[in-house]
């Protein structure tokens, strides 16, 4: 794990710092006057001055102490202020914004897929699996982004049900605790819904191919043949051996979904992590993009370690085998 | 493997034909542009701004009175340019890659899988938008960065395929006459390898389109005026409360793309191989 970790800031840090132009350029395009000196002098104090390999020694000697250095941006503020902001109450915070909606989505995921996928596994080519099927396809061809913007029109514009964007409502902070949590939860429905649409679809399709495999073992045949409930096996003898390629399927396209963030958190206007790494992403705030990929590669290495819990919570061989 | 077979396995399944039959009217869209538009995509008609759906333009113009079934048209050589040139790379890549480990072994597979492994870790949209912010957005450096960032699942596929491939009879007979690793490599086993490698990289098109169409939207990707999919839905995002239709018209057009190659791709999936069928 520790060896792929560093692998993952290494390609980082040398694609973000060998690219062409710098974040000093940047700063200084707008302004006439500069001198070279002056923006030698601005190179200097963000250490863009040294050579990359010293610069990536400094940067990994913070990260172990979990300093991730200052944003280049003009409030200068630490990184870990502004993903993780002691100040904002929990659940404001950028981190937790950007983990709510994405936790919230596969749970989403996992509540319709799993039934879905079961149910056309156990009825083949009924019409609702046809009905399925066409939604998976269509679900796997829906770009998120469109769909966020037709539920916009509906939802907000057409009807004004939903509110558009943000995650809270002006008049927030005077509204009554039930009503917050109303307010904030009106404010999720579009974007949880959208983020999850096509995982959906993918699941539900995963799930029904590896339920209709897991029918086809020879211990189906022996559950039925003791005269199990048809209820007994399928949901205790081929679901339990289902699951497992699905945990995997799961935690690979987590990075995606985090990646996703950046693109469902700009159009609804949701200040989470997606929106903070387009801003860092648009004005080179180094600091700032490093410390969010090597966030988000800690996500992703901490769900394959879950994945790895779950296959030995799910399957019993793999707990005797490794102990 | 017969043909015939291939073709009357995919012949009589109605959802890859329907696949097959959505790629080739996009083709042909694409090469005929210049016929089929009514309008130039880049004439701007200010008496013509952001007119409805109706007699003149067909599904109605955008912001600047371009019409927008024309840039629609000329949007589709976007997307397949984009989408086969990405898939191209990627496929190169993996190939290269994936039978180099399945191949050799020993350390030269394991650095390649870590390194793999390491790529899978990256959210890959972030990555792609970082380089991108970083080397300017053009269609080309679209191309090649998705196709960077995309090529682990055809190196895994490619390094499974060689895995049992090499063990085989035909290869000891290669390696007894003399053949050197690399004529092993790639007119022995590759050609072996690569229905799976083919089918990927049908889907694959699918998916460089859904990321092209998302860069655009977010304007990191094709720039105006040259019209993609992608960039025609920012400005439906900036009229969404007066002009649907520049929202759902592009849109339509990337669901409709990318639907066809995820058919055909499912389609040629089971054709070829019927062990995947369920």
């Amino acid at each position: 794990m520790i060896p792929v970790l560093l692998g993952v800031t290494i390609i980082s840090f040398s694609i973000i710092h060998l690219a062409p132009g710098k974040p000093t350029d940047i700063m200084t395009e707008l302004n006439p006057k500069i001198t070279p000196e002056a923006r030698q002098r601005l190179e200097k104090y963000y250490g863009l001055d040294k050579p990359i390999l010293v610069q990536y020694g400094i940067w990994l000697k913070r990260i172990v102490r979990l300093d991730f250095g200052n944003s280049f941006s003009t409030d200068s503020r630490p990184v870990i202020d502004k993903i993780w902001d002691k100040n904002l109450p929990l659940l404001d915070r950028k981190l937790s914004i950007t983990l709510l909606i994405n936790i919230l989505s596969i749970s989403l995921i996992l509540l319709f897929a799993i039934p879905i996928g079961v149910y056309s596994s156990t009825h083949p080519y009924s019409f609702f699996d046809r009905v399925s099927t066409v939604f998976v396809f269509l679900g796997f061809a829906t770009p998120a982004f469109w769909l966020a913007l037709l539920l916009m029109m509906l939802f907000g514009v057409k009807l004004g049900w939903l509110p558009i964007s943000g995650l809270k409502s002006l008049n927030y902070s005077s509204l009554s605790a039930m009503m917050q949590v109303f307010d904030k939860a009106q404010h999720l429905i579009l974007p949880v819904f959208v983020s999850a649409f096509g995982g959906i679809a993918g699941m539900s399709r995963y799930m029904r191919s590896s339920m209709l495999e897991a029918l086809r073992n020879d211990y189906i045949i022996t559950a039925r043949a003791k005269g199990l409930s048809e209820t007994a096996v399928v949901y205790k003898h081929a679901l339990r051996n289902a699951l497992l390629p699905i945990i995997t399927i799961l935690c690979l396209s987590i990075p995606g979904l985090i990646g996703g963030s950046v693109i469902f958190e700009t159009i609804f206007g949701i200040p989470g992590m997606g929106q903070l790494s387009f801003q860092a992403i648009m004005t080179r705030d180094y600091p700032v993009i490093m410390g969010l990929l090597f966030i988000t590669a800690v996500l992703t290495l901490i769900a394959n370690l879950l994945a790895d819990v779950c296959y030995a919570f799910a399957d019993p061989r793999i707990r005797v085998n490794k102990g | 493997m017969q043909i015939k077979t291939v073709t009357d396995r995919f012949s009589k399944n109605r959802l890859a034909i329907a696949g097959l039959a959505i790629v080739t009217v996009l083709f042909i869209i694409a090469l005929c542009a210049p016929f089929i538009a009514p309008y130039d995509y880049k004439t701007i008609n200010v008496r013509a701004i952001l007119m409805p759906p109706g007699k003149a333009h067909l599904l109605g113009t955008d912001d600047l009175g371009r019409d927008l079934l024309s840039r629609i048209i000329w949007g589709s050589r976007i997307s397949l340019a984009v989408g086969f040139v990405a898939v191209g790379i990627s496929t190169v890549i993996g190939i290269v890659l994936g039978s180099l480990a399945g191949y050799y072994g020993r350390w030269i597979d394991s650095t390649i899988m870590r390194f793999v492994d390491m790529m899978l870790c990256f959210p890959s949209f972030f990555l792609i938008l970082t380089v991108i912010a970083f080397v300017g957005p053009s269609i080309w450096n679209i191309m090649i960065i998705i196709g960077l960032t995309s090529w682990m699942g055809v190196a895994r596929l490619v390094r499974a395929e060689f895995l049992s491939l090499k063990e085989r009879e035909f290869v000891l007979s290669a390696v007894t006459s003399g053949a050197k690793d690399l004529r092993i490599i790639f007119v022995h086993i590759l050609p072996n390898a690569l229905t799976p490698v083919f089918v990927s990289a049908v889907l694959g098109v699918a998916a460089a389109v859904l990321v092209e169409g998302a860069l655009s939207f977010l304007g990191l990707g094709v720039q105006p005026p040259t019209p993609s999919w992608g960039n025609i839905l920012t400005s439906g995002k900036d009229n969404i409360e007066i002009a649907w239709w520049l929202s759902v018209f592009p849109g339509l057009a990337i669901l409709l793309t990318v639907l066809g190659y995820n058919l055909l791709g499912e389609g040629l999936r089971d054709a070829l191989d019927p062990k995947f069928k369920s």
